[in-house]
């Protein structure tokens, strides 16, 4: 358990100078640019001798502006995503934290993955209300994790399957993958920027300033264009190769999390439906998810387009069908050598999980709880979701004497409701 | 002199090795009572929830007094258990009357969809499962403890201060092997 921790801040720490690297890269290529004599790598390329020697000091330097900007963009991202980085992702998913009463069952099961997992705290739990399946983890640290899951995942999934996303969502806890991500997605997202802001730069600035680039001689200019043409390169490979990076490494994350909530539920199957059942979700896809937080989730929140291979190299997850496969061909118990085994002979590759974890352990599978024979008809799931979404939003739930449910907007002002059916008079409970 | 300075060496590493095995012996005896304490308030915690349960349940099977009256009285037994093994025979025995009480609210459709039943239902699942998942990480820590306590040479010094053997938490009804599960739903 602890190899595998350790081997995974170890790729965390690669992967974050691997970015940095880009990062700074990119700064030192756009600062290149920017500078109209034109310095690459501080070799002049112009011929410079109509140029006075203080500029030409000032040009050899305009590379290294560039990086000290884009090291100090850095920093900045780092400490803001250090210190509340889950926060702002949180708010960008739009989620709501909840209490038990919000939702006992999600409570519930977070408190028992919470203990199987043997975590030093309870994490946050937070709902968002959208009706697009999926759920995600993020924090710092264990002490301060938080778990997010939408309200269409409630509704949808049995307790079993809520059970194995948790564990799921929990044991990128366990692994520190949460860290990783908040401060890569952070990373990448700035990368992301500051090419974007390049390219809309230069495209929008082409007509006008096309004058003063090639104001210096027609040497310099010729040198302009390929300075040019190297940094637009720059800024579109930049973004490319960092989010390469990071898929590389959050797919082999979710097998280990698969793994891992294996381990903790004692029940591969109620994760192998539970993904099942995502991928086979037809709502809408989730609004608040973004090129950047997509590997928090569980699946990923985008839907492919008819016709596109699933496992293509820019995907952040691994095909959802291979996961399931791989989680149902556990047979002979819960542990992470199961769990190796089982990936080896569906995927015919060698295992993802670090050796020092593959211990013969003992762990035996469980039966299914009963609730799981039971499925649910699509509308009662879909009533569900609208029920949870509506309960986060601070609506008031209302049974009245005649069978009626009503739920009452937060915004209703007055103290009594009449049932539309049979015309009672209820009071609303105090807030 | 040499030979005395080596017995006076001899026996500061012996008392070094002792204090070692000692602190080690304590840390792994405060890991099972925390792990302990961990399953001993799931279980005050369904021993809260079934007067609860009793409550709801009463005004919509008076014609199963029995059944109460079991899950009371083991209610009451498990309550009364001083030791582990005591407690493991009787949460055993509650958790098997549980699953036939559960068993018996299958002919109760009206209280099967009463939402204060659900409620009460959903948090005696949750507390069952948290039981045995709280079970499984104190019988690892006790097999640890109880290794160490058998094993040469920290025997010794077990036995010298009285370090007794732990016994695993096991829930003796043979329903009850598996995770629990009561029937819910």
């Amino acid at each position: 358990m602890w190899e595998l921790i350790r081997a995974n801040k170890r790729n965390s720490i690669i992967l974050m100078v691997l970015m940095a690297a880009v990062l700074l890269l990119l700064g030192y290529v756009i600062g290149s640019i920017f500078d109209p004599a034109g310095g690459f790598l501080g070799l002049t390329i112009a011929p410079r001798h109509h140029i006075q020697p203080q500029q030409v000091i000032k040009t050899n330097h305009a590379g290294l502006w560039g990086m000290a900007f884009a090291a100090t963009l850095w920093f900045i991202l780092m400490l803001i995503s250090f210190l509340s980085g889950d926060q702002i992702l949180l708010n960008a998913s739009k989620a709501q934290r909840i209490t038990h009463d919000v939702h006992p069952q999600l409570f519930n099961v977070v408190e028992e993955m919470k203990i199987a997992a043997g975590l030093p705290a309870m994490p946050k739990v937070y709902i968002i209300a959208d009706p697009a399946p999926n759920a995600f983890a993020t924090g710092r640290s264990p002490q301060t994790a938080s778990v997010a899951v939408t309200a269409g995942l409630l509704g949808r999934l049995n307790r079993d399957e809520l059970q194995g996303v948790i564990a799921h969502e929990m044991s990128h806890i366990l692994h520190r993958d949460i860290l990783y991500v908040t401060l890569a997605g952070i990373m990448l997202g700035s990368i992301v920027l500051m090419s974007q802001v390049f390219l809309r730069g230069m495209f929008y600035s082409s007509m006008g300033s096309r004058r003063r680039y090639s104001g210096g001689g027609k040497g310099g200019g010729q040198a302009q264009l390929i300075m040019l043409v190297i940094a637009i390169i720059a800024a579109i490979l930049a973004p490319i190769m960092a989010y390469l990076l990071y898929f590389a490494l959050s797919r082999k994350r979710e097998y280990l999390a698969d793994a891992g909530a294996a381990r903790l539920t004692r029940y591969p199957e109620g994760l192998a439906s539970a993904l099942e059942k995502i991928a086979g979700d037809k709502s809408p896809q989730l609004t608040a998810a973004n090129k950047v937080t997509a590997p928090m989730y569980i699946v990923n929140p985008f839907k492919k387009a008819a016709g596109l291979k699933l496992s293509d190299l820019t995907s952040t997850h691994p095909p959802i069908s291979e996961r399931v496969k791989i989680l149902r061909n556990m047979s002979g118990g819960a542990s992470f050598k199961d769990y190796s085994d089982s990936y080896s002979k569906i995927t015919h590759h060698r295992t993802i999980i670090p050796p020092a974890a593959l211990t013969k352990e003992d762990i035996a599978l469980r039966e299914a709880g009963e609730e799981a024979k039971k499925e649910l008809r699509r509308e009662t799931q879909m009533r569900q979701v609208g029920d949870i979404m509506r309960k986060v939003n601070a609506f008031i739930f209302l049974t009245c004497v005649c069978g009626l449910k009503l739920k009452i907007p937060p915004n209703y002002k007055a103290k009594k409701v009449q049932c539309p059916r049979c015309k009672r008079t209820l009071d609303l409970p105090a807030k | 002199m040499t030979t005395l300075i080596i017995v006076a060496v001899v026996l500061v590493l012996l008392v070094l090795f002792v204090i070692g095995i000692y602190n080690a012996l304590i840390r792994l005896r405060n890991q099972v009572n925390n792990a302990w304490s961990q399953i001993d308030v799931q279980l005050k915690r369904r021993h809260d929830l079934i007067p609860n349960l009793v409550e709801t349940a009463k005004g919509y099977m008076q014609h199963e007094r029995g059944t109460f009256e079991a899950i009371t009285e083991a209610r009451s037994k498990a309550m009364g258990a001083k030791t582990v093994s005591e407690a493991s025979k009787a949460e055993g025995a509650l958790g098997e009357a549980l699953s036939k009480f559960m068993l018996v609210v299958e002919n109760y459709p009206d209280l099967k969809a009463n939402q204060n039943f659900l409620a009460v239902q959903e948090e005696l699942t949750s507390t069952e499962n948290k039981i045995s998942f709280a079970r499984q990480s104190y019988n690892d820590q006790v097999l640890f403890f109880n290794n160490k306590i058998q094993m040469f040479p920290s025997n010794i010094v077990a036995n010298t201060f009285n370090f007794g053997k732990r016994d695993f938490f096991e829930l003796e009804a043979a329903a009850e092997r598996e995770v629990p599960k009561v029937s819910f739903t």
